[in-house]
């Protein structure tokens, strides 16, 4: 292990558990419960995920305490087996932007000249769509399942990792460590490897979790719109659709789902805020050399345009 | 002007500031010395209020109130009318968005005095400054003309004594001679009075009265500033001599 | 500042031109044969002919696209599958109305967004800063598809206060018809003097404005809350200070125009992403805007209607980027200076 990888590690072994305020701690109390609700659902769902034509839009009640919905499945347990759903778009989403995003973003920071401008002139072109309108029109064009959603938006949240990642990349290209590497005569290839992908992955870990809870919602909407997930398959923004002509009649086919999308994307956003103040170099002063890489990385997510 | 008694300024448990006695009368100059981190600029702030996260104990009166136990709403009257602060990075204490006269305006008025073109271009030429630099933002003006300007704006309000922390630390050699120049000026033309931090024991030695000189918080001496500079009794003052040119 | 605008404006150029040839690649991915949309099931094999002649489809790919910048420029946007109108006057007519909505709750968000940002870092740490984050982060992340249908169903159907959809009541039509200049119905109608259908149509803009500001509102909150707070900790807000200014002051009067710059910036961000969000609610209105229109071309597969929508609205989002740079030189001077 070079010294850049154990201070990257470093890094974020320090940072990461050190949630600052209460308001953050009650964003990630939030968050464990519906990942241990939602992985433990086949478990702990008080019914199977079946329909029951015996107990059609029963209200809420001690049997069902959150009703059940027009085919007589209990909605807590469809709630439950929904957060496996979103969770996992969730995941998938992320993991999949991130590894493309930040390969080429870290790839266009330390290479520089003509490839980083191609790479950033693609980037610009892919974030001026609007997530959800990318989205919709790659859901036309493939057919409608979770799988879908996870390319549609997958499709248009890597540029905000390439412009994150790239910036932050070029200023570490510049470090005096990078700049002996490359003298000693170390492979390009390597080089990011070594130094330049681990300092990169801070600011990146905390883009991820600020985005968790906005590909939550995207995916809900898409759903909604019957353009992602597909009956039988349980997931919050599709039992709303389904709920939404028997709202006025039945409050908690809708109610319910919808609870747990805001609940759930307000759990990530509020994780993402903590996270990102924890890292903020204005919140604590003793921290500045840590923070840097996430300075530059706050300014550019913060910023709507690549500055160059 | 200012009575301070057995002032002590603390961080949690860390003490900052332990100033026993500072006076400064009528028209006098007085000076705090020592180096960065020696807890001279805290006592300054301290001395308005201005340090919000600190602990203050002691007594402290700025023309006649007592700023610890003073209702915050007196404590906004006499800042800048009466007591008025003067900054070290000059730039950077200018709202960059406020052109100087807007801001010169907005003091006036808060204080309820009269905002006149005239009122405002005779404190800009108090200080040597053109009028007409009164329509600039901050970042359009010298760092010389923002400092001075900052007195402008002391005089405009009528202050009987400026605060200032290393007021010509961020300014250029012969920049600070005009700052200098212009706080020697208003002392004799107008008897302000003035506590000026500084790390610069020549340019305290030329428009000091008297010094306190304060080392990681503490005031290890203090006196007429003829003799302290003339024949340092304490061995820290000796070496901040001994490490001018 | 001349080189800035004009490498901003060169920047914005090229981002179009990939954006057409995004928009070209996804409607050549559409499933389905345009020509055989166009001419029907029961079409003849030479009324399809004269389809695919009309759309040019049997162009090679390089050609169909050279054709269709031309066809761009020229202002021809295609014809739609569906309503067979120039997709062009279809978005003339969706368009204003959506930007009528996203307007409204924009003027919302900006309204209640920046007070109470101003509010929280007056207050910082303490309950009003609390109850702020709080709301503002909850606005961020509640589905407006859900909080619009909620709000309909307990303000326009239990309580009765607004109507439950549509732009404004559609027998005024015929009662004070409305002379259009803009297409923006609430505009027209007050340019015009036409009050019945004014006043109807901000009744029916109450619910989904408000359901549409959501998202905005909250994300102005926390900006402008996060901005005011580093001004406030600047220099010039102890200088402010020691002339006697009370905080409230420090920030409303020297503190928030520093700190407008980068919420305008969030502005143009988030005018475009409303646009997108206000699909979902106009699909739970009935809003005759964009979203309506897109929901509609998706369903019967209208390959130039998406297109058209797509084009449109990320040139609203590249434009509104453009602005923004130059309106930032406004309202900060620093920005001037560049």
């Amino acid at each position: 292990m070079t010294a850049a990888e154990t201070a990257a590690g470093g890094r974020l072994r320090r940072t990461l558990p050190r949630i600052p305020d209460r308001f953050a701690a009650f964003g990630a109390a939030l968050i464990v419960i519906v990942v241990v609700a939602s992985i433990l659902a086949p478990w702990i769902a008080p019914y199977p995920d079946e329909p029951n034509p015996l107990e059609l839009l029963r209200p809420p009640s001690a049997a069902h305490w959150f009703g059940t919905d027009q085919v007589g499945r209990d909605v807590l347990t469809r709630i439950l087996y929904g957060g496996r759903t979103s969770l996992f778009i969730a995941v998938a989403v992320l993991a999949v932007s991130a590894v493309a995003g930040v390969t080429l973003g870290v790839v266009a920071g330390y290479a520089g000249g003509w490839v980083r401008d191609v790479i950033m002139r693609v980037t610009d072109v892919f974030l001026a769509f609007p997530a959800l309108l990318l989205s919709l029109a790659l859901a036309v064009v493939l057919q409608p399942s979770v799988n879908t959603v996870v390319l549609a938006i997958a499709a248009t949240w890597w540029p905000w990792y390439t412009r994150l990642s790239a910036s932050v990349a070029a200023s570490i290209a510049t470090r005096g460590y990078v700049d002996a590497a490359r003298c000693l005569g170390v492979p390009a290839p390597l080089i990011i490897l070594r130094h330049v992908l681990p300092n990169s992955l801070t600011p990146v870990l905390v883009q991820l979790s600020l985005d968790a809870g906005g590909v939550i919602l995207t995916a809900a909407a898409l759903s909604y719109l019957g353009l992602g997930a597909q009956e039988p398959t349980a997931e919050w923004g599709l039992m709303v659709q389904q709920g939404q002509t028997l709202f006025t009649t039945n409050w908690w086919v809708v109610t319910f789902p919808g609870l747990a999308i805001l609940v759930t994307a307000f759990a990530f956003n509020v994780i993402g805020e903590g996270l990102r103040n924890a890292l903020d170099p204005r919140s604590g002063g003793a921290r500045q050399e840590r923070a840097k890489p996430t300075s530059a990385g706050a300014a550019a997510t913060m910023s709507t345009r690549v500055v160059k | 002007m200012i009575e301070v008694r057995d002032l002590r300024v603390r961080y949690g448990t860390r003490v900052v500031a332990d100033v026993p006695v500072l006076d400064v009368g009528e028209g006098e100059c007085v000076a705090i010395v020592g180096e960065s981190g020696s807890g001279k600029s805290t006592t300054l702030l301290s001395l308005l209020g201005l340090t919000p996260d600190a602990e203050i104990s002691g007594q402290i009166r700025v023309c006649g109130l007592d700023v610890r136990t003073a209702p915050p709403r007196r404590l906004r009257e006499i800042r800048g009318a009466r007591a008025a602060l003067v900054m070290q990075s000059p730039q950077a204490a200018l709202s960059p968005a406020t052109r100087l006269g807007v801001l010169m305006r907005r003091a006036l008025r808060l204080h309820g005095r009269e905002a006149t073109e005239q009122i405002m271009s005779e404190a800009m030429e108090a200080v040597l400054l053109d009028p007409a630099l009164l329509r600039r933002y901050p970042h359009e003006v010298s760092g010389g003309q923002a400092q001075r300007f900052a007195i402008a704006l002391a005089i405009a309000l009528g202050a009987e004594v400026i605060l200032a922390d290393e007021p010509t630390s961020a300014l250029d050699v012969t920049v600070q001679a005009e700052v200098v120049g212009v706080l020697r000026r208003l002392r004799a033309e107008r008897g302000l009075a003035l506590l000026l931090v500084s790390h610069d024991l020549a340019l305290v030695s030329t428009i000091a009265d008297r010094v306190l000189v304060m080392k990681d918080g503490v005031v290890v001496e203090s006196g007429a500033a003829a003799e302290v500079l003339a024949a340092p009794s304490h061995p820290y003052t000796r070496e901040l001599l001994e490490a001018l040119p | 500042m001349a080189r800035y605008l004009a490498r901003r404006l060169g920047q914005a150029l090229l981002v179009v031109a990939g954006v057409v040839m995004l928009t070209f690649a996804v409607m050549r991915l559409v499933p389905g044969d345009p020509a055989v949309a166009f001419a029907g099931p029961k079409a003849t094999p030479e009324q399809l002919a004269a389809a695919r002649e009309r759309f040019g489809l049997d162009d090679p790919i390089p050609l169909q696209f050279v054709n269709y910048v031309r066809d761009l420029f020229t202002g021809d946007w295609g014809t739609s599958l569906r309503t067979r109108q120039p997709v062009r006057d279809d978005l003339y007519l969706a368009f204003p109305a959506s930007l009528e909505l996203v307007g409204a709750a924009l003027v919302i968000a900006v309204l209640i967004g920046i007070p109470i940002g101003v509010l929280a870092a007056r207050y910082k740490t303490k309950f009003p800063d609390f109850g702020v984050r709080f709301t503002s982060m909850l606005a961020v992340s509640v589905p407006v598809f859900w909080l619009a249908l909620a709000m309909q169903l307990v303000f326009a159907g239990h309580l009765g206060w607004f109507p439950i959809a549509g732009e404004y009541d559609s027998s005024l039509d015929s009662t004070s018809p409305l002379t259009l200049w803009t297409n923006i119905t609430i505009v027209d109608a007050l340019i015009t003097g036409n009050w019945p259908i004014f006043t109807s149509t901000l009744e029916h803009l109450v619910l989904p404005a408000l359901v549409v500001a959501a998202y905005p509102t909250g994300m102005i909150a926390q900006m402008a809350r996060a901005a005011l707070i580093e001004e406030s900790g600047q220099d010039h807000a102890r200088l402010e200070r020691a002339l006697g200014f009370g905080e409230t002051s420090i920030l409303t009067r020297f503190a928030l125009r520093p700190a407008l710059s980068p919420v305008l910036s969030l502005i143009a961000l988030v005018f475009a992403y409303s646009i997108v969000n206000g699909f979902l609610v106009e699909a739970v209105f009935n809003w005759p805007g964009l979203g309506r229109y897109a929901a509609e071309s998706i369903k019967s597969l209208d390959t130039p209607a998406i297109a058209g929508v797509t084009l449109l609205v990320a040139l609203v989002y590249t434009t509104a980027n453009l602005i923004v740079d130059l309106l930032q030189g406004v309202v900060d001077p620093r920005a001037r200076a560049r």
